[in-house]
């Protein structure tokens, strides 16, 4: 191996954790099990090979995870012997400090912020390194890099520090912390093709495989125990994979027959295609209805 | 294809408000189907609403509009598209009030600047300084959109016209010829963004995607000296790594190889890299823009903050600084103030000596002032309490660069140019 052409995102993440460990005293690193997380996890790898990753795991567990994924996360901590810690929104609910949702749309997703806050607070984290994406959402595509929460864990988006050039500044007062972003610039392509070529291992739930659901408002729900469901509501066995991974009450499947890495990247490209396609211009939506079918959509 | 054969550009967009910015970053976005199907229904369904015979692009950034309906601060937005051969990523900075410090913060990270230009109002105040930040931050490439040519008959000689008064300022700046551009479009119908327009046979160069990409990223990557900011000294302690003591960091400016004699600052100790990892890879050589760890053949010493580079091609090394400095916060820039100086991973005290004026951002020379502004650009003499390692900004971006630190409130206060 000689002279490696780098790929500037990575490096770009890779130069904002070392930043992170360099900056902060007690870093953390906001694990779900989820494909972005498992990146960062890599990309931690990788800023300090061949020392250890130098901080923890928080996995904030809300009880309702797909069991596959939790086995993955215990597998891939004592693969690279990290340390890793699960705080439980079970114990908030128990504690009283929040209230389980009840009915047709019950999850326990934003009960998650209670638990996350409380556990920053018990081992007085000063940095939360987080998967979140600037193209995942409007208000997200103007999150920095290091962003600045105060003792209540709140975003001042309209104060916010300007990030410039590479510079990060993680100067905070005491009861201050920072939630770090470093893959703020990948897109959901980017990442997919991040796994692919590091062959990185995700849950087995990304891929393609048969699985008890019911349809409800469009989308393909997990029938399960966790998952409140109305009598009418029929359960059927279809193959389904999941395109994001979190709690099974907010987490809903595609249909898909993509087995593998390369059948997941090329169903991505494909679908954000003939799902904008299909509407535009008709021409093109005999066409990517065509492509959705050989990829096993509808 | 992956994204390590991708070439990857960063653009910053700056216009005024009315000049189609939004509409041209939309098209882009459209054309390259970088937007979902929720956001094209929404955008035929608002078009139909207000009776439009087009569809209304700029609402692909609809997250900007509601901001400014609302009247709240408009701050940088970034955004993400592909093509199968390059990944593209905007730093849309909105061109109002606080253009400035969004434009400054949005071209630093940056290598095009895409300016824009109603055809109907030709270069205007708001031109000139967007053009003076795109120089003050040497930019690599800058293109000149002029917009709304279909609502002056896409007309030849207004774009002449318009390219010679624009012309008028490059000659003002640093920029040469060959780094500037000029293409007519219309954001709205999509004429010369990523398709052609058959209205304009006179204009034979690229539609604004295809000089996007063929750009080349080489062209923009710096050709200064081998700069290496120690971030972290990486000390595994396990069995297998005993004595290993490697210097994490980002390589910039030009490659650094095995081999290398190389000086470590500020001990000025020398040393020869003894080896260089990339995770579980060993590398012969490491390439610009790389992050990478190296170790030395010597026990030198060697920490966060300090530099490795190659002997013989010293950066000047001072603790008097003069530095052009663009004020990012509300809080002026005083004589006499100290503030907390961040040079890339380096940080020293620094006390504003004198401010030696504030500098018109449209290239009409300077005045007289005992403070800077937020938005205020102005020439700033510092007294550091350590030296720190610099180049000029113009030999070299990534350290030529600083930020200042306000010590109460810790916010980012300035960014600072070395001259």
């Amino acid at each position: 191996m000689n002279l490696l052409t780098p790929n500037p995102k990575e490096a770009e993440s890779i130069q904002i954790i070392r930043e992170v460990a360099a900056q902060f005293e007690r870093p953390v690193l906001l694990f779900s099990g989820g494909k972005d997380s498992i990146t960062l996890v890599r990309l931690a790898q990788k800023a300090f090979f061949p020392a250890k990753i130098p901080f923890p795991l928080l996995h904030v567990d809300t009880g309702h995870n797909f069991p596959e994924t939790i086995e993955f996360r215990d597998q891939l901590v004592k693969e690279l012997g990290l340390e890793l810690i699960v705080r439980n929104v079970q114990d908030s609910i128990d504690q009283g400090k929040v209230r389980e949702e009840k009915g047709r749309y019950a999850s326990r997703n934003t009960l998650q912020t209670t638990t996350l806050l409380d556990a920053i607070e018990e081992f007085k984290f000063d940095a939360c390194i987080g998967g979140a994406r600037r193209d995942e959402e409007k208000a997200r595509a103007k999150e920095r890099v290091f962003s600045v929460r105060d003792d209540f864990g709140q975003w001042d988006e309209k104060n916010q520090r300007p990030e410039l050039f590479d510079m990060l500044n993680g100067k905070i007062h005491v009861g201050q912390n920072v939630r770090v972003f470093p893959i703020s610039n990948w897109t959901e392509l980017d990442v997919w093709e991040y796994i692919r070529t590091e062959n990185i291992a995700i849950p087995s739930i990304y891929f393609a495989h048969k699985r008890e659901v019911f349809f409800r408002d469009g989308l393909i729900w997990t029938a399960n125990e966790h998952v409140y469901r109305e009598a009418h509501e029929e359960v059927v066995e279809k193959w389904v994979r999941f395109r994001t991974v979190g709690d099974m009450t907010c987490t809903a499947a595609v249909l898909s027959e993509a087995v593998s890495l390369d059948d997941v990247v090329n169903e991505i490209r494909l679908s954000t295609l003939s799902e904008r396609g299909a509407r535009i211009d008709d021409k093109r939506s005999e066409a990517a209805m065509e492509t959705r079918k050989k990829v096993g959509y509808f | 294809m992956n994204i390590q054969n991708r070439k990857l550009i960063k653009i910053a967009t700056a216009g005024s408000v009315d000049d189609g910015k939004s509409t041209l970053i939309g098209r882009l976005l459209y054309d390259t189907q970088s937007l979902t199907t929720d956001k094209i229904e929404a955008i035929e369904r608002s078009s139909r609403q207000r009776g439009y015979d087009y569809l209304d692009f700029s609402l692909a950034t609809d997250g900007l509009v509601a901001e400014r309906e609302q009247g709240i601060t408009i701050d940088v937005a970034h955004i993400y598209f592909n093509t199968d051969k390059t990944n593209f990523i905007v730093a849309d900075t909105p061109g109002h009030v606080e253009y400035t410090r969004n434009m400054v913060t949005g071209a630093s990270t940056s290598q095009v600047a895409i300016i824009l230009i109603d055809a109907r109002k030709g270069v205007i105040e708001q031109t000139y300084r967007h053009f003076f930040i795109a120089n003050l931050l040497r930019m690599s490439h800058v293109v000149v959109a002029i917009n709304k040519m279909d609502l002056v008959e896409y007309s030849e000689d207004t774009f002449l016209k318009i390219k010679a008064d624009f012309d008028a300022l490059v000659a003002k700046s640093n920029f040469g010829e060959e780094q500037i551009t000029f293409i007519p479009v219309s954001a709205l119908k999509g004429e010369n963004v990523t398709r052609k327009s058959e209205h304009m046979p006179w204009y034979v160069g690229n539609t604004l995607l295809d000089h996007l990409e063929v750009l080349e990223p080489e062209d923009l990557q710096e050709s200064a000296a081998a700069r290496f900011p120690v971030q972290l000294v990486i000390r595994p302690k396990t069995e297998a790594y005993h004595d290993f003591r490697g210097f994490s960091g980002k390589l910039y400016g030009n490659s650094l190889s095995v081999g290398d004699r190389v000086t470590v600052l500020p001990s000025g100790n020398e040393s020869t890299i003894k080896s260089i990892h990339f995770f579980d890879q060993e590398l012969e050589s490491a390439a610009p823009g790389s992050s990478v760890v190296l170790t030395l053949t010597d026990e030198v010493d060697c920490s966060r903050g300090d530099m490795i580079v190659k002997s013989g091609e010293t950066p000047q090394s001072e603790k008097l600084l003069s530095a052009t400095i663009c004020q990012v916060n509300s809080k002026p820039l005083q004589v006499g103030q100290k503030y907390t100086l961040q040079h890339g991973v380096n940080r020293v005290l620094a006390k504003v000596d004198r401010i030696e004026g504030k500098v018109h951002a449209d290239f009409s020379g300077t005045e007289e002032t005992d403070q800077l502004k937020l938005n205020d650009i102005g020439k700033v003499h510092f007294r550091l309490s350590k030296p720190i390692h610099f180049d000029s900004y113009h030999q070299s971006k990534s350290n030529g660069a600083f930020i200042l630190i306000d010590e109460g409130s810790y916010d980012t206060v300035s960014v600072g140019f070395i001259e």
